[in-house]
């Protein structure tokens, strides 16, 4: 079982935290031991006694300057070597980024994340495809307020910022599916703006990528035909691109191969053909504030849709 | 100086409101904080009922939204703030052996300032609802173009017009401490809690203007669509998160300083000892306030400011551990070879030196760069700031109040409601926040209305919730306390504990004009010196002046 936890390091980033981390929780809790035995010890050393005669005081003491020095200059040099540690460990866990062409491009809107591949035009949403072993270069955008891209078991979080571009290179040292999610408040849904990363073998990786450049086969069953003219009369061809059709819009999620995601709505829902219907019928009751309007579709009408976007493989 | 007339006539709302009395003003804070602080209380518990499991439907995400901005909000600007500056206010002309403060009418203003501040935030909730976007509103979710609603001109507005009268208490305090002082009280021998409330005045009158022109800005750009933090308008939202943090770092100092001096009080008294190392806890306290001015971008280590910007601001970080480190160590040192009494007021002394250590060594961690590049923005940084201001301030003000209770109504407070009070505290306060901790480390983002069911999210979630049930229970327990005591606790006396500064040199409750006469002050402790004639501290070189 995967905690998805900074403890559970799967990039050499993430382990060189993971390490940084270890060491400042040890000198916390030794200090923490430290202050916790003193204060107990002297509550019960110095204690009142009930046989003290009354009236009595403690011999008035009012400070040795030496001493307080040297519980100044200790914890100087603890906190010296541990911002060693931290510059050294800075340069491991956040290389330089060059000046090139990103490998990703990940856009955080409110409240779903958009992934392009600007080398081979890959267009898909709240999932990443990473090839394990290369670092790849990814770039941030917002298209609205700040996001964070947050995946606890690859390495750090960075703030996604309008006007304000940031790239970082990530990595996954195995493969796997990684969790994450915003970590920068970005309104009502910001609890359900999940995201997954999924570190794929190199071959596993290429052939993901070349099924995502096919256009998708269109099944050629009435109802399939129907949900397909479906997309392009009602409202969805204004938000949602499909390629190889007339939709082209960049406002929601691409949709060109829907059904290949893990989830919808940002992590909502288990991507299935009965959370589809769920989510079209009214997507208020799944991911309230979110900016998928309810159309209010017939059942039938649904039903038709589902279709259509369950051949979107 | 001429002081205007006060209104002596006690008892009668007209007295309470038109009153310039710095006792009765100190009251009206105490008890308007007090209030805010079940006000906010209650909305934490509302957040934590909707956390209590995964996928909870208790709250709808848009009023989840606005109660976690409502309770951080009302938490640090209408009840930590205020309480600390309240208390101040009752004390601090007391204790330099003053009639009252400096600027009576001022003093009123703030303390007005405050309320209808107050008010003017939560009317929010009628007039088209309350702000959502954090209590650090950042922009561009706070823009018109994010945020429609009023709520966050409501937020700006109320937060402008209780941070005027904050200020306003800073160069209160500033000028009262530095006029108003009785014969011999030098600076250097000013009791620690005023020592400490005019170094956080200094910090209020530096820090607040920086808040008050961000929100005027803010204001200009929801209403005149100026598009300072726009970046569609050639604005930067960056610039809104340092003007913000600028201000907001030394408000964390704001919401502790005055709490060290209240321990800088109680240890000592119930130690019998003085404070051990008088010069090294002061001097300590300036060194927090100036290097508070510099540590605000460790808040924004996850922008992308750039490593040099980070160490540097790593570095101004991990510095302010070592002054806060050193009165840890002075406050121990003065328990050593004391004669401890294990009052209320004492246990959540101690229990203070342990809990707010817990939430300075977390945010030690922040310091840490690349640690807190993993830990920022979820329910570790949640942990430790309540740590810090649960654990660290409010320990310490229930420390003050079991101790000065006495003093400002007469009476004590019930010691054995005060134990169950204590115990309660420490239980329900480590039950909340400790694993809030582990939720951060484990990928709990912060500021989430609901979570998935992923391994032991919910349990921890559910152990936080009932803790919260328990500490809400304390705080009845307290409210208890404070009621019945009122009017039927065991009468005080003068000088119940034996302490040795000037409040305790007048009659409990005090008379409207504070002193007959003010005992001579010759040390820091002019009553010690009063009752040992044979060992005054002036006859020490530590006692006279340091």
């Amino acid at each position: 079982m995967s905690l998805d936890a900074p403890f559970d390091p799967h990039s050499r980033q993430a382990l060189a935290i993971s390490h940084l981390f270890v060491i400042t929780m040890a000198i916390s809790a030794v200090i923490l031991a430290g202050v916790t035995v003193l204060v107990l010890y002297a509550a019960w050393r110095f204690r009142h006694k009930a046989d003290a005669p009354r009236g009595a005081e403690p011999r008035q003491r009012f400070g040795r300057p030496r001493l307080e020095i040297a519980w100044t200059v200790a914890p100087t040099i603890l906190l010296i070597v541990l911002f060693g540690f931290t510059i050294r460990t800075m340069g491991a866990v956040d290389p330089p980024v060059p000046a090139r062409e990103p490998d990703v491009v990940i856009i955080g809107h409110q409240w779903w994340w958009e992934v392009r591949y600007p080398g081979s035009g890959v267009v898909t949403a709240n999932e990443v495809h990473l090839p394990v072993g290369t670092p790849q270069l990814v770039r941030f955008q917002s298209a609205d307020v700040i996001h964070d891209f947050w995946v606890p078991a690859l390495g750090r979080k960075m703030d996604i910022i309008p006007g304000h571009p940031n790239a970082m290179w990530v990595e996954a040292d195995s493969a796997g599916t990684y969790l994450g999610a915003c970590a920068e408040y970005c309104g009502i849904q910001h609890a359900w703006m999940r995201i997954r990363v999924l570190a794929q073998l190199p071959s596993e990786f290429a052939a993901w990528q070349g099924a995502q450049l096919r256009p998708s086969v269109l099944d050629t069953a009435d109802r399939v035909h129907r949900g397909a003219q479906l997309f392009q009369q009602m409202t969805c061809a204004s938000c949602h691109a499909i390629t190889g059709t007339a939709a082209v819009a960049r406002i929601g999620p691409d949709l060109t191969h829907l059904m290949s995601r893990g989830t919808l709505a940002a992590g909502v829902l288990e991507n299935t053909p009965v959370s589809l219907s769920r989510w079209l019928t009214n997507p208020d009751a799944i991911k309230p504030g979110s900016h998928m309007p309810n159309l209010q579709l017939t059942p039938e009408n649904v039903r038709s849709l589902v279709a259509y976007l369950e051949t979107l493989q | 100086m001429t002081m205007p007339k006060a209104d002596t006539a006690r008892g009668g709302a007209l007295a309470w409101v038109a009153s310039v009395d710095h006792k009765q003003i100190g009251i009206l804070y105490l008890a308007t904080t007090l209030f805010f602080l079940c006000v906010g209380g209650a909305e934490a518990l509302l957040l934590r009922v909707q956390l209590a499991r995964p996928g909870n439907t208790f709250l709808s995400p848009e009023v989840y939204n606005q109660i976690f901005t409502m309770h951080g909000t009302t938490m640090i600007f209408l009840v930590v703030v205020p309480l600390l500056i309240g208390l101040g206010t009752y004390l601090v002309p007391l204790m330099i052996g003053a009639r009252d403060m400096a600027f009576p009418r001022l003093n009123a203003l703030s303390y007005w300032l405050l309320l209808f501040g107050g008010l003017l935030l939560y009317f929010s909730f009628v007039a088209g609802g309350a702000p959502d976007a954090g209590w650090f509103s950042y922009a561009p979710l706070s823009e018109t173009a994010y945020s429609t609603g009023p709520g966050i001109d409501y937020w700006a507005l109320g937060l402008l017009v209780v941070g005027i009268g904050t200020v306003a208490s800073g160069i209160n305090f500033i000028v009262t401490v530095v006029t108003l002082r009785t014969p011999g009280l030098s600076m250097r021998r000013l009791p620690l809690f005023v020592w400490m409330t005019v170094v956080n005045a200094f910090l209020i009158i530096v820090a607040l203007p920086a808040l008050n022109a961000s929100l005027v800005m803010l204001l200009i750009d929801r209403q005149l669509g100026a598009g300072f933090f726009a970046a569609t308008a050639g604005g930067s939202p960056v610039l809104w998160q340092h003007y913000f943090w600028s201000f907001g770092h030394p408000e964390v100092y704001i919401m502790v300083l005055p709490a060290f001096g209240i321990v800088s009080e109680v240890i000592p008294v119930f130690s019998r000892q003085p404070i051990y190392g008088y010069g090294f806890v002061a001097a300590s306290t300036v060194a927090i306030a100036l290097l508070s001015f510099g540590v605000w971008a460790h808040h924004m280590f996850a922008v992308g400011l750039g490593h040099t910007w980070d160490i540097a601001f790593g570095a101004t970080s991990m510095l302010i551990a070592i002054p806060t480190g050193v009165k840890i160590f002075n406050w121990i040192a003065t328990m050593w070879g004391g004669s401890i009494r294990f009052t209320t007021a004492m246990l959540f002394a101690m229990a203070f030196l342990i809990t707010f250590t817990m939430g300075g060594i977390t945010g030690v961690s922040f310091a840490v760069v690349p640690v807190d590049w993993q830990l920022t923005d979820t329910y570790y940084v949640v942990a430790h700031m309540h740590y810090v201001l649960f654990g660290g301030t409010l320990f310490a003000v229930f420390a003050g109040a079991y101790y000065w209770f006495p003093k400002i109504s007469g009476r004590m407070l019930s010691e054995r409601l005060g134990r169950a009070h204590f115990w309660l505290t420490v239980i329900g306060f480590n039950a909340t926040f400790f694993v809030q901790h582990l939720l951060g480390i484990a990928g709990m983002p912060r500021r989430v209305y609901t979570y998935p069911d992923l391994p032991y999210w919910g349990a921890m979630n559910l152990l936080s919730t009932v803790g919260a049930f328990i500490l809400a229970f304390s705080v009845l327990v307290f409210g208890w306390n404070v009621i019945a005591s009122w009017r039927t606790g065991e009468l005080a006396g003068d000088n119940p504990w034996n302490a040795w500064t000037l409040e305790w040199a007048t009659t409990s409750p005090p008379p409207p004009e504070n002193f007959d006469v003010v005992p001579p002050v010759n040390s820091r402790r002019p009553l010690w010196d009063l009752a040992h004639p044979d060992d005054p501290d002036w006859a020490h070189a530590g006692g006279r002046d340091g």
